[in-house]
């Protein structure tokens, strides 16, 4: 989903309002800021307050203890990490891959689809199709994989039918080798429609202008494709892109997890099944929050440093300044 | 031409591949058990369609209780989550007021940095909300994201009506419901359909903060009977007596039962998505 940090066009602010002082600005927004209070303390309590909590990353949490009376033990708990645990290591390596893997094979495919969509014809046509590729945005990981389990599955759909003709069966799920594979290809089935929402509004602002002036010089469909729409639409692109490394340390948690028991976990241990597993399974705590914070802090520098290349490359990116 | 017969061609295969699993799954569920016994358990098409799937499973016991929790932690968490996020995106919707910036500023960095799983966990232990509905319903009721697209839209709205209002003598909590609110349809449909499917959807949280199964929601108990194919173990008594269509139509039938609020909603919210969305994203 694509987000905009920055403030929607800033209209003046109103300098008069900033002129009056401050006791009674209180009495004119006090009830306005009062109604923020139920929200505000909601984002508090749930993303600031767990913020603090990331203190236990540097002390011995033992559950009994609690958060302030564990014992500090510096950055014992980050040993694991740079010490390169084989199976930290393990979890890191395939969480980037995944992460590669998915910006190279899923992030092009709403592109793809959207100026597929943007070309067809039929207006009716094209409502249709879009809601249809819409809907599988709207259900959980459990729906998903339960559906692909028996589609593709040994007793599903595939292999009932394969079974039914006496074909050999396709080991599609439960295979190591193809896990990968299966985890992007879910992720293309549930969110590559509804991911193109936002290049087709990109693509009706392009001015049909520029197309009707490229016509005129002898471009053709694929030229104007190239030229026209392409850079017409590049922005978002980039704003999408950036999104996406931000989140390279993170991949689909539920996803992952409902399917580990069927792989195991060489292959499909991320960041975020390697801290469920051992933190809240397993009890070490302190190094599963240790790694939780480091890979915040990475996902956090990704994103500044990416939106920082933008703006080196003249794109507005997620924010500016 | 060949062009966009191709185009067309690709379309129509992308949409089948979305549409042909939903058919095979609620074609199982409603097929009766000789017929799921002679195709080897799948069935495109039901010959002799019945609800015996769902009667089983919605007698009582794990999903009718699994249903219900899901349809509460649903309502409630989605008219709490409206509630909170109108409020405050109103209230950071005028630039200029007291404290504007930095309880904005506070809202967009929870854009990005995320806490992480534990100490998450451990706030969720702290507060005692352990193993009770609230922990589903609390951490999600009111996000960033959310609450930006929801003031840039309460900013589209032209000052003048608000001016107007408060001439009239209208205050604050007025406007809002008078002016501001009946202008915002849209945004709020698309925000509560987002809200209440996060809801819906949510299986992680469930299993993270839920030891207690009697309080699952239904996405667990998908989990465990469709996806992990097992027996769930309160229940396996209701699920194995006498005259039962096989576990196959009635997994299906659970599946289907799950989606059965989003295919009722969809229709209706659809035409807003992308006004709702685009809001607060390219147009900035």
């Amino acid at each position: 989903m694509a987000l905009d940090v920055k403030s929607p066009p800033a209209r003046p602010a109103a300098p008069p309002r900033r002129a009056t002082p401050k006791v009674s600005r209180l009495r004119r927004d006090g009830l306005l800021l009062l109604l923020g209070v139920p929200g505000l303390l909601v984002i508090l309590l749930f993303h600031y307050v767990p913020m603090l909590g990331n203190v236990i990353a540097f002390k011995d949490y033992q559950p009994f203890l609690g958060i302030w009376e564990a014992p500090w033990t510096g950055f014992e708990n980050f040993r694991v990490i740079f010490n390169g645990d084989p199976e930290f290591l393990n979890a890191l390596v395939n969480t980037v891959v995944i992460s590669l893997v998915q910006i190279v094979f899923v992030f092009p495919v709403p592109i793809a689809l959207a100026l597929l969509l943007n070309s067809l014809a039929g207006v009716r046509l094209k409502r249709l199709a879009q809601s249809i590729l819409y809907l599988p945005h709207f259900m959980s990981w459990v729906v998903v994989v339960a559906i692909f389990q028996h589609m593709l599955g040994n007793a599903g759909l595939l292999n009932t039918f394969l079974r039914g003709h006496d074909l050999a069966t396709l080991p599609l799920l439960g295979n190591p080798d193809l896990f990968l594979a299966l985890i992007t290809s879910q992720v293309i089935w549930k969110d590559a429609g509804w991911g193109t929402i936002i290049f087709l509004a990109a693509l009706s602002r392009v001015d049909p202008e520029l197309y009707e002036a490229s016509a005129m010089d002898g471009a053709s469909k694929t030229r104007q494709l190239w030229h026209v729409t392409l850079p017409g639409i590049r922005g978002v692109i980039v704003l999408m892109l950036i999104l996406k490394l931000g989140d390279v340390l993170t991949v689909g948690f539920e996803q992952i997890i409902l399917q580990q028991g069927m792989v195991g976990t060489e292959v499909s241990e991320v960041l975020d099944t390697y801290v469920y597993t051992y933190g809240v399974v397993g009890g070490s705590w302190g190094v599963a929050a240790a790694v939780g914070l480091v890979k915040g802090l990475v996902g956090l520098v990704l994103v500044l440093g990416a939106n920082k290349v933008a703006h080196l490359l003249g794109e507005r990116g997620l924010y500016t300044k | 031409m060949i062009v966009r017969t191709l185009k067309g061609a690709v379309v129509a295969a992308c949409c089948a591949l979305v549409i042909l699993p939903f058919l095979a799954v609620l074609s199982t569920s409603l097929a009766d058990q000789a017929q799921v016994t002679a195709t080897g358990g799948y069935v495109l098409w039901p010959e002799r369609p019945s609800l015996d799937a769902y009667r089983a499973i919605l007698a009582g016991g794990v999903v009718t209780r699994a249903l219900l929790v899901s349809v509460g932690v649903t309502v409630v968490g989605t008219l709490l989550s409206l509630t909170c996020i109108t409020l405050l995106a109103y209230s950071l919707s005028r630039p200029g007021s007291l404290l504007h910036r930095p309880i904005l500023l506070t809202v967009l960095f929870t854009l990005l940095f995320a806490p992480g799983m534990i100490p998450m966990y451990l706030t969720v232990k702290q507060l005692g909300l352990l193993d009770s509905y609230w922990s589903l319903i609390l951490p999600g009721l009111a996000g960033g994201f959310q609450i930006i697209i929801m003031r840039a839209f309460f900013q589209e709205i032209p000052g003048e009506l608000v001016d107007a209002a408060r001439i009239d003598g209208a205050g604050e909590l007025r406007i809002l419901l008078r002016v501001v609110l009946p202008l915002s349809k849209a945004v709020i449909a698309v925000v509560g359909l987002f809200s209440a499917v996060a809801y819906w959807n949510a299986f992680f949280n469930a299993m993270l903060y839920l030891n207690d199964t009697e309080k699952w929601p239904l996405q667990l108990v998908l989990r465990t009977y469709v996806v992990d194919n097992s027996a769930l173990s309160v229940d396996a008594a209701d699920l194995s007596g006498s005259f039962l269509p096989p576990p196959q139509s009635m997994q299906m039938a659970i599946l289907v039962l799950s989606l059965v609020p989003i295919a009722i909603v969809y229709p209706f919210l659809q035409k807003h998505f992308a006004k709702g969305i685009l809001i607060g994203a390219v147009k900035g």
